[in-house]
């Protein structure tokens, strides 16, 4: 099949064809990281940018590293130091990048849909790396690549995360991705911090954490955002660490080669223990390597179909 | 004065169980002089009707004007001429402008602004509280006198429950009914979609169906204790409607409303945050839209209303939390009305008018309403097969925040008449 998306705005719009011709395409940039020379050409003569209007270091740094490795040139735009200080809207910053001929638009953004509003008002790719609590699609592709290449197969699997559901993003694009693949996905979390209604998007609720990891396969740790805590929603951290936090006593009672993911940056005690997070079920510095891979293959699919469609619109 | 004869329509006007008669309707002195079959007389002016639908003028209760203060929005002229554009004839103005219309001063601003640039008939709805606050009663008894025919903080919802009861006592001894914007905020939580399955997949705030049925619960047990004529706005979820049904059924004087996008939308319409999708009370479920049609059928809801909110493209074109609730309705009311409720056979004619025209000038105590021989001349002559397709480019509104663009309607105006004149005529 052919890419035809100038834009990645979430996993609830991708077909599972399209997710899987994202992980081939990943499965074949990999290798580039472990050259010497660890560039190719792909994107040679592109810009990307960087949008960023939430702090973010690792989500940022490893779209920039992957354009990089495609050869294309990055800019990085934070607010501070952009005229978002000075009113400028949303749409109005991005129709300047896209005036200034890049090709590419990475966006993180605090709002949910942000992303896809600016998509929708632009001719060139953006790629949602984050918007609000809705999605945030390649930490969850790199998620499931990760989860691929360690158990060979996603169809079937046990998937069970854990933590905030309610606010989070990754939980969201994790969902659709595993759901769309086969695999069975289970939510655990505190009962105030499952949304509504989200058994309708094809996932179990279990509010008790052994339960919940008794027959996983993998178990995706979300990390808890206490900083984002504006009602006192969460339990006390410590308590959540006792009731949601993953030990390694948790993890004996658990299939013995669970896969053990989190997204980072980790905190250590609160939603697992350093002996889990360092342990020999851990893949975290792993799905840091593979976001790599994933994110370039994101960056090549988007603008290579962003040019198709501008070749056809010239014609 | 001009004489205009309008002939051959298909009249519906359920005050006198016409429905559907061809019948001539000769308009002299600003009001209906006659409607009989094929009056003979010289006319300054023949409307040929045939194969149209001729209504009273449409009384739309819930429509934001925005002048005085927002006049980038919205003013009296061009809400007016948005109003006739859709057959509309007579607004009631909700008062949350700048300054809110809480004092005789304002009523006064209010109604030189309407005198001077109004071209369909304006009603002045007062608000409840000062600068609708929730804390002061405003003088309702002198905000009657001066003109308001109801109040209303609507936007707002009055939360002390005490300053309710009394504006209903005052309400009523003036004469006049209370609006209710039934809504507890706490309980809204700073959501801007409906609670549920769109607001988990959307990752946005939700609004619960409490934070609606539970004040308008309260608001007619106020209603019960005072006696007052009390009217919910906006009715968009299933309990408020079996709430609104037991209350008629127990006697309760209450009445309710609801907008066309809540009988013709879901929240499925949100899938990709469309801020012209984004109002209060927001778009519910399914069962909620069957709910509203059930009590626009069985009679638990008297009126459809817009709730005309317009907004300029700067406050709606941004982040989905940010851009402002509310969209505009003058202009698609009635079709959307004839293709969501009469075309699916919710609703037929005469119980559309019924809705549209005759309930509001009940609650209202407005003289029209109605085509009868004698009242003023507001009539509202409709194309009712004919398809068109909602654009920005199409509307009279200086916003164009409306829920149906794209979309395809049935019915559409040809001529409003008010007032005994052809106030508006389609190009």
């Amino acid at each position: 099949m052919t890419w035809t998306k100038k834009d990645l705005l979430g996993l609830e719009y991708l077909s599972r064809e399209e997710i899987e011709l994202v992980l081939a395409t990943a499965d074949s940039f990999k290798e580039v990281s472990t050259r010497e020379i660890k560039k190719v050409p792909a994107l040679r003569g592109k810009t990307v940018v960087n949008l960023f209007y939430e702090p973010s270091t690792r989500t940022r740094t490893s779209f920039e590293v992957a354009a990089k490795r495609l050869s294309a040139d990055v800019i990085n735009i934070a607010t501070e130091t952009s005229s978002v200080k000075k009113g400028e809207t949303l749409i109005d910053t991005g129709k300047n990048i896209q005036a200034l001929k890049a090709d590419v638009i990475v966006m993180r953004h605090n709002y949910s849909g942000a992303a896809a509003m600016l998509a929708r008002s632009l001719e060139i790719s953006v790629v949602n790396a984050g918007d609000g609590w809705h999605e945030h699609p390649t930490q969850a592709l790199l998620d499931i690549f990760t989860l691929k290449e360690k158990l060979g197969r996603i169809a079937g699997l046990k998937v069970t995360i854990v933590g905030d559901i309610a606010h989070s993003r990754v939980a969201r694009s994790n969902t659709w991705g595993l759901t769309k693949l086969g695999a069975k996905v289970t939510v655990c979390a505190p009962n105030m911090l499952i949304p509504p209604a989200i058994e309708q998007m094809g996932v179990s609720v279990c509010s008790e954490i052994d339960k919940a990891l008794s027959d996983a396969d993998a178990v995706n740790v979300l990390r808890m955002q206490f900083e984002r805590d504006e009602q006192n929603a969460f339990p006390k951290q410590l308590e959540y660490f006792k009731n949601f936090g993953i030990t390694a006593e948790r993890l004996e009672k658990a299939k013995k080669d669970i896969v053990v993911m989190h997204p980072g940056p980790i905190n250590r005690g609160i939603e697992m223990s350093s002996e889990v997070a360092d342990g020999k079920n851990s893949v975290i510095l792993e799905q840091v390597t593979n976001g790599i891979a994933v994110r370039m293959a994101v960056l090549f699919l988007v603008a290579q179909a962003a040019e198709r469609n501008n070749a056809k619109n010239t014609d | 004065m001009q004489k205009i004869l309008i002939k051959n329509g298909k009249v519906i006007d359920p005050a006198q169980e016409i429905n559907g008669e061809a019948l001539d309707i000769l308009v002299q002195s600003g009001r209906i002089a006659k409607l009989a079959k094929n009056i003979k007389t010289d006319a300054d002016t023949v409307i040929d009707a045939s194969g149209k639908i001729v209504i009273p003028g449409i009384i739309d209760m819930h429509v934001h004007l925005r002048e005085p203060g927002r006049e980038d929005k919205e003013t009296v002229a061009s809400g007016t001429r948005a109003a006739l554009k859709g057959g509309v004839t007579s607004v009631l103005a909700m008062p949350n402008t700048y300054p809110a219309i809480d004092s005789k001063e304002s009523i006064g601003l209010l109604k030189k602004i309407i005198k001077d640039s109004g071209s369909a008939n304006v009603f002045i709805c007062a608000a409840i509280t000062k600068e609708r606050q929730g804390r002061e009663l405003v003088d309702i008894a002198g905000l009657a006198k001066a003109g308001a025919i109801a109040i209303s903080d609507d936007g707002a919802s009055v939360d002390d429950e005490n300053l309710l009861l009394a504006a209903m006592r005052k309400a009523k001894a003036a004469g006049i009914p209370v609006v209710c914007h039934s809504e507890d905020k706490k309980l809204s939580n700073g959501g801007v979609v409906n609670l549920g399955l769109i607001s988990t997949k959307l990752g946005l705030r939700g609004i619960s169906r409490e934070s609606e049925y539970a004040r308008v619960e309260r608001d007619i047990k106020l209603a019960e204790k005072t006696k007052a004529a009390v009217h919910i706005a906006h009715v968009s979820c299933r309990e408020s409607v079996e709430i609104i049904g037991r209350a008629k059924k127990k006697g309760i004087r209450v009445t309710a409303e609801t907008a066309p996008h809540y009988f013709s939308l879901t929240q499925e319409a949100l899938a990709g945050y469309d801020t012209n999708m984004k109002m209060s009370p927001p778009l519910r479920e399914a069962r909620d839209v069957e709910a509203i049609k059930q009590g626009l059928k069985s009679g638990v809801i008297d009126v459809i209303a817009s709730d005309h909110a317009p907004h300029t493209e700067n406050e709606k074109d941004i982040e989905f939390d940010r851009a402002e609730f509310g969209v505009t309705g003058l202009e698609t009311e009635l079709a959307a009305g004839i293709s969501e409720l009469v075309q699916k056979g919710i609703l037929d004619w005469p119980a559309l008018v019924h809705k549209l025209c005759l309930s509001p000038a009940m609650i209202l105590g407005i003289d029209r309403g109605t085509l009868k021989a004698g009242k003023p001349a507001d009539i509202t002559i409709v194309s009712a097969a004919q398809e068109w397709l909602v654009e920005k480019t199409v509307f009279a509104s200086k916003s164009k925040n409306s829920a149906f663009l794209g979309r395809k309607l049935t019915g559409i105006v040809e001529y409003t008449l008010c007032n005994g004149k052809i106030a508006y005529k389609k190009a």
